[in-house]
């Protein structure tokens, strides 16, 4: 507590030197620091000073809210981290209707299509955004589904699609193609472009003068189903955002709402999230070796990795009756515990897995076609990478070992014993790297929570949060009230708003919960890891041939349904 | 000679043209896997070495719709990528079937939401739609054991006769 209030204190003291601290608002809640910013136009200067002084280097999360009974009913979130004390920093802008906000995109580059997601989901415009298009909703969609006065399946119908287009920058305007180079189109249905995913570039040649991206073809309005859905049935929309590693967004979102309930799980139920989590880490990164490998024209190596892939849905299946999408958190613990034996199966999983990393290793990392075609191809600096907004194996390929397990360590996982294994070069040759590297570091937390898993509860016992078990909605009369009355009232947080945020398999996580007292979550905004990662693709690619923009893509991991929601 | 002309005993076999033309389409069915969620790596198992679907003649996948007779719609279908779809659905030569795997190809399952199509039958004709949010791999080589069945017995398909193009494009 007081090193949370010297933050702020800090903060205070640093910012009063420079801005008038009446402009400002702090406060603290559920352990977040946040700082209200009354005039709109200190927004640029304060981050620039952030960003100067080396305050917060990471600008995580921008995002709008609506709150249509106040005087200023809209609001722009901003996210800040930093990776040298790993503090915290929300700053929050209420704005008038109409009020325009100034763009920060001069100050972090990773600011763009934040600014854009929160122009078309709440309708803010932001002055001196180069590229102020929509980027989730159709281009032929009229209004902002964010706000409140939307109805949530209110819609609206594309008739047609989006042509070729870029990035406008000075001078030359996105629509206008230049008739010197040959303008291409990939995706969204594509082999390369993982089911949803759309590439546009001009090429002189083979080169790649200029690219754009087009996302939004999955954007399945997350945040609006999770606003109008009780706490926990949000919990299988959380499954189907990140559908690779699908427990740990459970295991996100969970934290965050018992995070404003101020509840802490049973120690078993912690152990059985590590578990889970670390085993979705790995078939995640399965995922991103296997296909990585497809796009780089090694089909077989698919095909081999999935049999790793199989064996741990078998042990999902086996815990829950469910593949893919399990579900298996609940607000306050695990849907229920592990059947016998079930550890001793993951124990004997990881075993089979190690050997398995170590072919991984070789059928991959070690051969000659994907070393040329990955080594040294399309790097990311390790500054560029923080402005950007990069997290997890792609921030790591670049040589800053940053992660959230170590950095902020929740579940016990300061407990463990792992490592934390980072890249030279950031080309895409160190993101395989980091990535199958991270499997094996897995495979021994995963072994040491099985080694010796606490007894007790799989959740807690709260009244007011757990549903009872079965047995007792049909033995006993106590039960049965208690179900009844936890349905029909719902499970309520108090007042108030948090982000919290895990490492999950392609970087940070993050959710910023605000709770209005009622059943459902007011606004619940999801800070995906590649929507940082993937803004920043036209840029990296420029210069590259046709053939790297895949294995690019291909490195980074889009998951379409956390990038679009 | 009357040996000779006893068919059952010699390499030769009777049929009709259009039964042995079905056999044909329905064991070696091209898919195009149009994987655009969660349906998609659930796809990719059924794909893969346990359950693979090269048992039914259905290994070779295209993603060009100019090679392929059988588009598996697997994930949902946003109301942006509809056109995409029905333009994708149009290239595919005849005879052509589509498979709508999961719940929300098939009615947008629970994303009741303002930019989900409510099943990708409101732009294309679909044949057999297999349920489960995903469905298991099972479920889907079941659905396309069922189109094999439609085939086979040349079942009548008037949705697809009957389909109109959306007025766009």
């Amino acid at each position: 507590m007081s090193n949370r209030q010297s933050i702020l204190e800090n903060l205070k003291q640093d910012l009063g030197q420079k801005f008038s601290l009446e402009h400002f608002e702090f406060s603290t809640m559920f352990g977040d620091d946040i700082v209200v910013v009354k005039e709109k136009d200190d927004i640029v200067p304060l981050l620039a000073h952030f960003r100067k002084t080396d305050r917060f280097d990471f600008l995580m999360d921008i995002c709008g809210a609506h709150y249509p009974d106040r005087q200023k009913p809209l609001e722009v979130v901003y996210h800040f981290f930093s990776s040298k004390d790993f503090s915290r920093l929300r700053v929050k802008v209420p704005l008038n209707e109409g009020e325009q906000m100034d763009s920060v995109t001069s100050i972090w580059k990773g600011a763009d299509w934040f600014e854009r997601e929160a122009y078309d989901m709440f309708g803010v415009i932001f002055r001196g955004h180069p590229n102020l298009r929509r980027i989730l909703t159709h281009h032929q969609f009229v209004g902002h589904p964010l706000r409140k006065d939307y109805e949530a399946d209110h819609q609206q119908h594309c008739t047609q699609t989006l042509p070729i287009h870029f990035n406008n920058e000075p001078g030359q305007p996105g629509d206008v193609l230049d008739d010197r180079f040959v303008p291409i189109n990939i995706g969204p249905s594509h082999p390369a472009m993982h089911g949803t995913l759309r590439i546009m570039a001009e090429l002189d040649g083979e080169t790649i003068v200029r690219a754009n991206t087009e996302i939004g073809y999955l954007h399945r309005c997350f945040e609006k189903m999770a606003e109008t859905h009780p706490y926990n049935q949000v919990i299988p929309y959380t499954d189907r955002l990140n559908y690779c590693s699908a427990p740990m967004n459970n295991i996100g979102y969970c934290k965050a709402v018992e995070k404003v309930l101020g509840v802490e799980i049973p120690p078993r139920a912690q152990a059985m999230r590590v578990i889970l989590a670390e085993l979705s880490r790995i078939i995640d990164h399965v995922i991103a070796v296997g296909t990585g490998g497809v796009d780089l024209g090694a089909l077989t190596a698919f095909f081999y990795l999935f049999t790793y892939r199989e064996k741990v849905y078998t042990l999902f299946e086996k815990l829950c009756g469910a593949r893919l999408t399990v579900s298996m958190t609940r607000v306050g613990g695990m849907a229920q515990d592990a059947p016998e034996g079930w550890f001793d199966d993951v124990m004997a999983f990881c075993k089979e897995m190690s050997a398995g990393v170590d072919e991984i290793s070789k059928l991959m990392l070690d051969n000659k076609i994907f070393i040329k075609r990955t080594q040294g191809v399309a790097p990311v600096k390790p500054a560029d990478a923080i402005q950007w907004g990069y997290t997890g194996p792609m921030l790591r390929a670049t040589g800053i070992g940053l992660d959230l397990r170590k950095a902020q360590p929740y579940y016990g996982y300061d407990g463990l014993n792992f490592d934390i294994p980072v890249g030279t070069s950031g080309d895409i040759y160190d993101r395989y790297q980091v990535r199958v590297e991270e499997m094996r570091q897995s495979i021994r937390i995963v072994e040491q929570v099985c080694r010796n898993v606490p007894d007790g509860d799989y959740t807690i016992r709260d009244k007011g949060i757990v549903l009872p078990e079965k047995k007792d909605v049909y033995g006993n009369i106590e039960g049965l009230m208690n179900h009844f009355m936890l349905i029909i009232k719902g499970l309520r947080p108090p007042v108030g708003e948090t982000y919290d945020a895990t490492e999950a398999a392609n970087g940070e996580l993050g959710f910023y919960l605000v709770s209005d007292g009622s059943a459902n979550p007011y606004r619940l905004k999801v800070r995906p890891p590649c929507f940082a990662i993937y803004q920043s693709f036209p840029t990296i690619i420029k210069g590259w041939q046709v053939a790297d923009a895949v294995a690019t893509i291909a490195s980074m991991n889009l998951i379409a349904g956390e990038l679009d929601r | 000679m009357a040996a000779e002309e006893d068919l059952s005993r010699s390499f030769a076999m009777t049929t009709r043209l259009d039964a042995i033309v079905a056999w044909g389409r329905k064991n070696s069915l091209w898919p195009l896997p149009y994987g655009t969620a969660c349906c998609g790596i659930e796809l990719m198992s059924v794909m893969g070495p346990r359950y693979d679907l090269a048992r039914f003649g259905a290994e070779v996948v295209r993603f060009s719709p100019r090679q392929s007779d059988l588009l598996l719609i697997a994930g949902t279908i946003t109301e942006k990528m509809a056109p995409v779809l029905v333009r994708i659905y149009r290239q595919m030569l005849e005879p052509k079937y589509v498979i709508s795997m999961g719940a929300c190809a098939s009615s947008g399952g629970f994303y009741r939401a303002y930019h989900v199509l409510q099943g990708a039958d409101r732009v294309v004709p679909v044949d057999v739609y297999v349920p489960g949010c995903p469905p298991t791999p099972e479920a889907v080589l079941d659905g396309v054991m069922a189109l094999q069945r439609m085939i086979g017995t040349h079942q009548p398909r008037p949705w697809r006769d009957n389909w109109k193009a959306p007025t766009y494009e």
